[in-house]
């Protein structure tokens, strides 16, 4: 039984991750992705880890992928079918990309050699004995346990990090000059060691001393608009 | 004081007043540069009569004293210590150098007056007056090259002084290359010797190479290091001095202002070879052969420069090869071991050569700045007294008596006569050469001051002093302003600055006097202060048979007649348009080409030497340098460094798949490699 | 099915993305490709926390969703400011870092 939802969830991450790759339009890869995500989930499933299938169905399938849905949306893109961007010679040429297929066809050979070839006993197993219960193997309480106690630093490191994405993305995808532009001029001694005209980050985006300057605005747009050519 | 300190005041003065000129350029009011100048030659003249004072003080046997300063360095057993030597010799130089230096930058004070670079001109006189004085000062070898080394850096300043003139910097050029080339000989000459000694002191120099126990040349004499040492030695005197074949510069070197001319390559300067000479004279003597060359140089030059001196037109240039000849004298003089005499014809000729400089000097100025004998005439009446002083410098310069180059020229050639042997040659040669002396001496006199006068003559006798409208370059007739750098628009004569009156006169006084201190048989005033310096030399003592000095002092006395008669004769009587030496020149047409032309050493040198290395340096110029070093070495490594960039900066394409790829790439290497080793 | 069967669709995932990166132009699909090789090396670790009995493996499997998460974040932070600014969305323009 196992075996067969095996077999169907696995073809169902393969086709996912083929889907990916192959598809023209990049709204259909990122529902490709998603199918590929829930298969997963699935194997995950099948190999007890029932916590971290459930966190990747929420959070990943759940959280990334719709911010991927809102983003594909806003920017769009048209891409080409695999077939004809092998065959255009654009600036990287068709060469590159049948490389870059052959690379990555030695690398998955390589794998398979090294994952399956070298007779490791242990992989030919089933894996460790499994005993149900409240607190076993795979368990939210045993994660729990496990990140409160062993991986406790690993655990604030990443909080860490996802804090500072968290603050990058909002200074990033954030207008110009844009949420403190009405605000009166307002003193803040944090500005001091922070002269005009030096370059910091706040200046770049508006919030340093005397607020951003103007100019740049304009001069970035008509700078790169050409800054894609081959200088 | 003691003996010593005076010494040191002696250098402390000049420098002192290089100094104090040199860095109050521009706050110096007025003239004042000009008088502080000469104040602190005339403070070193004072502190060198000091030096004289205490040093007779001392007994005769122990007038050689060695003070010393501080050490360079004591290495490797060289002893370089800054230390100066205050015997009679010394002594004896120093004062002639200060009292000449002193009128001489007193009668600049009026000659330079109005000259944009008159601070500069008494900041360089009194580093070089500095020089001289260190040069004669000197203890050891050391300071002895570096004296040498900065009075020829001196003369390169004073010689290019008016430097917009490319004549006067060419100038300047010659003579330091040719200088160099007798530094390089000096300090050779010093490695020679101090190989053997092991010291560079002098005074410890001289015991080594005496002493009877264990010499340092060995007990024969002309043992070849020596010998090679001296020769070397005298090459840096005949460069310094303008001999033969090192004399090129000196006729060149009159581009500089008359003043220089008169100090340097008249009194001072040129002298340090014959200061060297007897300075070195235990080594000399132990080394015959380089005597010998010594000697047969300076007859060489002495008879050389006196037919060159036949042909000039250039009153400047008949005054420098008479220098040259009278120089040879004295070469010749301290060569042959007449060492008091050929000091004290250099005590008589600074004064005599001095003061015709001085009046040159004075006679141009009434040209406006013309120099040309064919130019001048008649300006007996106008100038009487730069007349008198060509008059009484050209007869003690001829060797009449009671003038005092008659006392100290005969001296020599007595001497030289007394050596006996192939030394006659010399003897004839010298009164040759006083013959010829006389001849141009005077020619130069008739042609400038007797016949009709010329225009500038008349002007000036009507009151007037003449300026040219447009100031030209006396030698290419090039125009020139009188801003910086070329000669100012003041022309001082002597009748009418004081300043120059006062210095020539005093001048003339010792032309006319200062061979009273030494007539033959009669008073030995320079023998004696002299000897103590001179206590180990051979035939010090003149033993004259006093057959030969009659007839070397009536010979010396027809024969300046001779010639001055001669003179007369060809430029007073039979001098309407100069038809007598026309007529005389047509005559002996190859012979008076080699002479104005100067025997063509010129020439020679620059075939000989100049081309070649001027062909040596383009070619390292155009092929070694070009191709080798800068395509080849240089261009070479650049542009394997630049394709080897150029090939790896092929990686940084910005292309982030092309990035992505090789990431992918490299993880399968590793991988690979990874399995191979299982 | 033994562990090795999860390693090799793995494996198969995991080249499939690094493929996808090397290809696609679209740097949206160039990310999504990355996350697929994420997930590749998630699939691995699971499978191994399972044979060892552990679970470091999920552990590290939920670090690794962290972040990919927050590189997610970033990464679209930063074409959504391309985008803006009218610059072609394609990774072959973008190339002024260059040599």
């Amino acid at each position: 039984m196992s075996a067969v939802l095996f077999f169907i969830a696995a073809i169902g991450v393969i086709a996912g991750a083929v889907g990916v790759v192959v598809l023209r339009n990049p709204f259909y890869s990122v529902l490709a992705l998603v199918a590929h995500l829930i298969s997963l989930a699935v194997l995950f499933l099948l190999l007890r880890a029932e916590f971290v299938a459930a966190v990747q169905v929420v959070v990943y399938a759940g959280a990334v992928m719709v911010l991927y849905v809102f983003v594909v949306a806003y920017v769009g893109g048209e891409s080409d079918s695999i077939g004809e961007r092998l065959r255009e010679s654009g600036p990287v040429g068709s060469g590159l990309r049948l490389g870059g297929a052959i690379v990555g066809g030695a690398l998955l050979v390589e794998l398979l050699i090294a994952l399956l070839g070298t007779g490791l006993e242990a992989t030919s197993g089933y894996g460790a004995g499994y005993v149900a219960g409240p607190r076993t193997f795979g368990t939210p309480a045993y994660i729990g346990k496990l990140l409160l106690t062993r991986f406790l630093i690993t655990f604030e490191l990443a909080s860490f990090l996802l804090l500072i994405a968290a603050v990058g993305g909002v200074v990033l995808a954030r207008r110009r000059g844009g949420i403190g532009e009405d605000e009166p001029e307002v003193f803040v001694p944090l500005d001091v060691p922070r002269p005009r005209g030096t370059g910091t980050m706040a200046e770049g985006v508006g919030a340093g001393n005397g607020r951003a300057p103007r100019t740049d605005h304009t001069q970035a747009s008509t700078v790169h608009t050409g800054a894609g050519q081959p200088s | 004081m003691s003996t010593t300190t005076y010494g040191w005041l002696v250098l402390a003065f000049p420098l002192l007043g290089t100094l104090v000129t040199a860095f109050g350029y521009r706050y110096l009011p007025g003239r004042s540069a000009g008088w502080i100048g000469t104040a602190a030659i005339f403070l070193a003249f004072l502190a060198a009569l000091g030096a004289l004072i205490s040093l007779q003080g001392h007994a005769p046997g122990s007038r050689q004293i060695v003070s010393s300063l501080w050490n360079y360095a004591s290495t490797m057993g060289i002893d370089a210590q800054m230390s100066i030597l205050v015997d009679p010799l010394s002594v004896f130089m120093i004062l002639v150098v200060s009292g000449v230096s002193t009128l001489i930058h007193l009668y600049s004070i009026s000659y330079m007056d109005k000259d944009r670079g008159f601070v500069r001109y008494f900041s360089y006189l009194n580093f070089f007056v500095f020089s001289m004085l260190l040069l004669v000062l000197a203890g050891n070898f050391l300071l002895l090259i570096v004296g040498w080394a900065f009075v020829g850096a001196a003369s390169y300043l004073l010689i290019s002084f008016w430097y917009r003139r490319t004549t006067a910097t060419k100038a300047g050029i010659k003579a330091f290359v040719i200088n160099v080339l007798g530094d390089a000989g000096l300090v050779l000459g010093t490695y020679f010797i101090f190989k053997h000694t092991g010291t560079l002191d002098f005074l410890k120099t001289f015991h080594a190479v005496e002493s009877t126990a264990h010499p340092a040349f060995g007990h024969a004499t002309n043992n070849g290091d020596l010998v090679a040492g001296c020769i070397l030695l005298l090459v840096g005197a005949f460069a310094k001095s303008a001999q033969i074949p090192l004399h090129t510069w000196l006729p060149d070197a009159m581009e500089g202002p008359t003043p220089v001319s008169s100090l340097i390559h008249a009194a001072t300067m040129v002298t340090a070879g014959v200061y060297l000479i007897a300075r070195m004279h235990p080594l000399f003597e132990r080394a015959p052969a380089a005597q010998d060359v010594g000697a047969v140089v300076g007859a060489a030059t002495l008879l050389i420069a006196g037919t060159i001196g036949l042909a000039q037109t250039d009153i400047k240039r008949v005054i420098a090869y008479s220098t040259m000849s009278q120089i040879g004298y004295m070469i010749m003089g301290v060569s042959v071991g007449a060492y008091a005499a050929g000091l004290f014809h250099l005590m008589t000729h600074a004064f005599f050569k001095a003061l015709l400089f001085m009046a040159a000097g004075s006679l141009i100025g009434a040209m406006g700045g013309e120099q040309s004998l064919e130019k001048m005439g008649g300006f007996r009446k106008a100038m009487p007294f730069t007349y008198a002083c060509f008059i009484v410098g050209g007869l003690a310069l001829s060797g009449i008596p009671p003038f005092s180059g008659f006392f100290s020229k005969d001296e020599i050639l007595l001497v030289t006569g007394e050596r006996g042997g192939w030394h006659w040659i010399l003897y004839v040669a010298g009164y040759i050469g006083a013959f010829f002396t006389a001849i141009y001496t005077f020619r130069m006199i008739f042609r400038a001051f007797h016949g009709e006068p010329v225009s500038e003559a008349r002007e000036l006798e009507g009151g007037h002093l003449h300026h040219a409208a447009i100031p030209r370059n006396p030698a290419t007739g090039e125009e020139e302003d009188t801003d910086v750098g070329f000669p100012g628009p003041n022309h001082a004569i002597a009748e009418r600055a004081l300043p120059m009156r006062i210095a020539m006169g005093l001048l003339a006084l010792g032309a006319v006097g200062a061979g009273l201190i030494q007539i033959p048989k009669v008073d030995f005033v320079i023998d004696d202060f002299l000897r103590p310096s001179f206590a180990t030399a051979k035939g010090y003592e003149p033993h004259t048979k006093t057959g030969l000095l009659v007839i070397g002092l009536t010979l010396g006395t027809l024969i300046g007649l001779a010639g001055i008669a001669l003179a007369y004769r060809i430029w007073i009587v039979g001098g309407e348009e100069l038809k007598a030496s026309t007529a005389i020149r047509e005559r002996t047409r190859p012979l008076y080409e080699l002479f104005v032309n100067k025997w063509y050493f010129d020439e020679l040198i620059d075939a000989l030497v100049v081309k070649p290395m001027a062909a040596a340096g383009a070619f390292a110029r155009d092929t070694f340098e070009r191709v080798f070093v800068d395509e080849t070495l240089v261009g070479g490594t650049t542009g394997i460094v630049r394709a080897g960039s150029a090939a790896v900066r092929a990686a940084q394409s910005g292309f982030v798949r092309y990035y992505a790829a090789l990431l992918v790439l490299g993880v399968a290497g590793v991988g690979f490699y990874f399995l191979l080793q299982t | 099915m033994s562990i090795s069967w999860y390693l090799a669709v793995s494996a198969i995932v995991f080249s499939l993305g690094a493929l996808g990166v090397m290809t696609r132009r679209n740097p949206l699909v160039v990310l999504l490709c990355l996350e697929l090789m994420l997930n590749g090396g998630n699939l691995a670790l699971i499978a191994f926390s399972r044979m060892w009995g552990n679970g470091d493996g999920q552990i590290l499997a939920i670090v690794v969703m962290t972040v990919a998460a927050c590189e997610v974040c970033i990464g679209l932070g930063m074409i959504v400011a391309i985008y803006r600014r009218n610059l072609p969305i394609d990774v072959d323009e973008l190339r002024e870092l260059q040599g």
